[in-house]
């Protein structure tokens, strides 16, 4: 059994006993999907919302508009069903400034990102139709994501603060 | 004209590393007059890294650091993310506050306030550097603080940037007092046109 690491702008897919990790998700945010019946699964971690805003750029799991896509339909190639798979999400948290700074601040700014990084992760799934079944999102804290396909247990650790089994 | 960090040429390197060198040694100067103690440094390692090997450089991407982050503007359109451990943090604070500080669990909020003047002041040395070699108009922001895995404090920059290129212009310092050496990290994010027009300043197109 083996623990698959997944970088920063990077997605793996894993099925059982191997299991998934990313660490230290700061406004990132970490994907996990699972297809139950086939135990499949996959971890992605996306730094930014849209190609569209990055012309040129060809890393497409730099972005959750088109890294999620990427890996369903990596998963599939392995026999999973996306009608099947369900989500969980962690991560996009606000690391630097205050609630007021990004309140105030324009949305297109760099405060806001892991606001706008869970959003965008969130309509991406809800166009291909795989329900968010867990998530732990926002606040001000780093995050540990570990996806394990045998459970589909989503284990989120941070600094001074209990793990989470999701 | 260079798109990408990519296409930086060696002699561009060498021109970035001498900057960095310039500003470690400003921002040692600067510490020691802020300590009231003599700070010696030893010559400071500049890289251009991939920011997926940054985080493993601070010690991996889960340790524990405070991270001071500033915003340039101005000419210059960019960042700078200052990296303490916890051995450095407590070497500052001891001197400075006569403290007995050894982790992060004991800061409060006078601690932490010194720390962002600490961050401030020498970010600020590195950034006079490079405006004084360069002649360019480069304004500094207040200083952001926060203490939390190094990864996570890292992700701000990195996307901020993320769109422009995988590396970042990367300077590693140890700092020596008396009694004791500690490390410190610093780590500069610029827009390319900045970086273009910082090394044209300097008589490289």
């Amino acid at each position: 059994m083996g623990t698959i690491i997944v970088g920063i702008s990077d997605l793996k897919l894993a099925t059982p006993p191997d299991t998934l990790v990313t660490y230290a998700l700061g406004s990132c945010v970490g994907i996990c999907l699972l297809d139950p019946a086939t135990r499949i699964g996959g971890l992605a971690h996306v730094m930014l919302p849209s190609i569209k805003v990055s012309p040129g750029d060809t890393n497409i799991m730099k972005f959750a508009d088109t890294a999620i896509p990427e890996m369903v339909k990596k998963m599939e190639q392995l026999g999973a069903f996306r009608s099947r798979m369900t989500a969980k999400i962690a991560g996009g948290a606000q690391m630097f400034g205050s609630p007021a700074l990004a309140s105030t601040s324009n949305p297109s700014d760099i405060w806001q990102i892991g606001q706008r990084n869970v959003a965008a992760v969130v309509a991406t799934l809800q166009a291909l139709a795989i329900p968010i079944v867990a998530k732990d999102v926002l606040e001000n804290y780093g995050r540990t994501v570990l996806f394990d396909p045998a459970t589909g247990i989503m284990t989120v650790k941070a600094l001074n603060k209990t793990v989470k089994e999701l | 004209m260079n798109a990408r960090y990519e296409d930086l040429s060696d002699i561009h390197i060498d021109v970035l590393r001498e900057i960095g060198n310039i500003g470690a040694g400003n921002a040692a100067t600067a510490l020691s007059v802020m300590l009231g103690q003599p700070i010696d440094m030893t010559l400071p390692k500049v890289n251009l890294l991939e920011f997926n090997k940054v985080a493993d450089a601070v010690g991996g991407p889960e340790a524990v650091t405070y991270g001071v982050l500033l915003n340039l503007s101005g000419d210059v359109d960019g960042m700078i993310m200052f990296l303490l451990n916890k051995d450095f943090a407590h070497l500052i604070l001891n001197i400075l506050m006569g403290g007995n500080y050894s982790s992060f669990d004991e800061m409060d909020e006078l601690a932490l306030s010194a720390i962002q003047e600490v961050g401030n002041i020498l970010s600020a040395a590195y950034v006079k550097s490079i405006a004084e070699l360069t002649g360019l108009f480069i304004n500094v922001s207040v200083p952001e603080v926060n203490i939390d895995m190094a990864g996570a404090l890292l992700s701000v920059p990195i996307i901020k940037f993320g769109t422009i290129g995988d590396k970042v212009l990367f300077i590693e310092e140890n700092f020596q007092s008396s009694t004791q050496s500690v490390m410190s990290h610093m780590i500069l994010f610029a827009e390319m046109q900045s970086l273009n027009l910082m090394l044209s300043k300097l008589g490289l197109a």
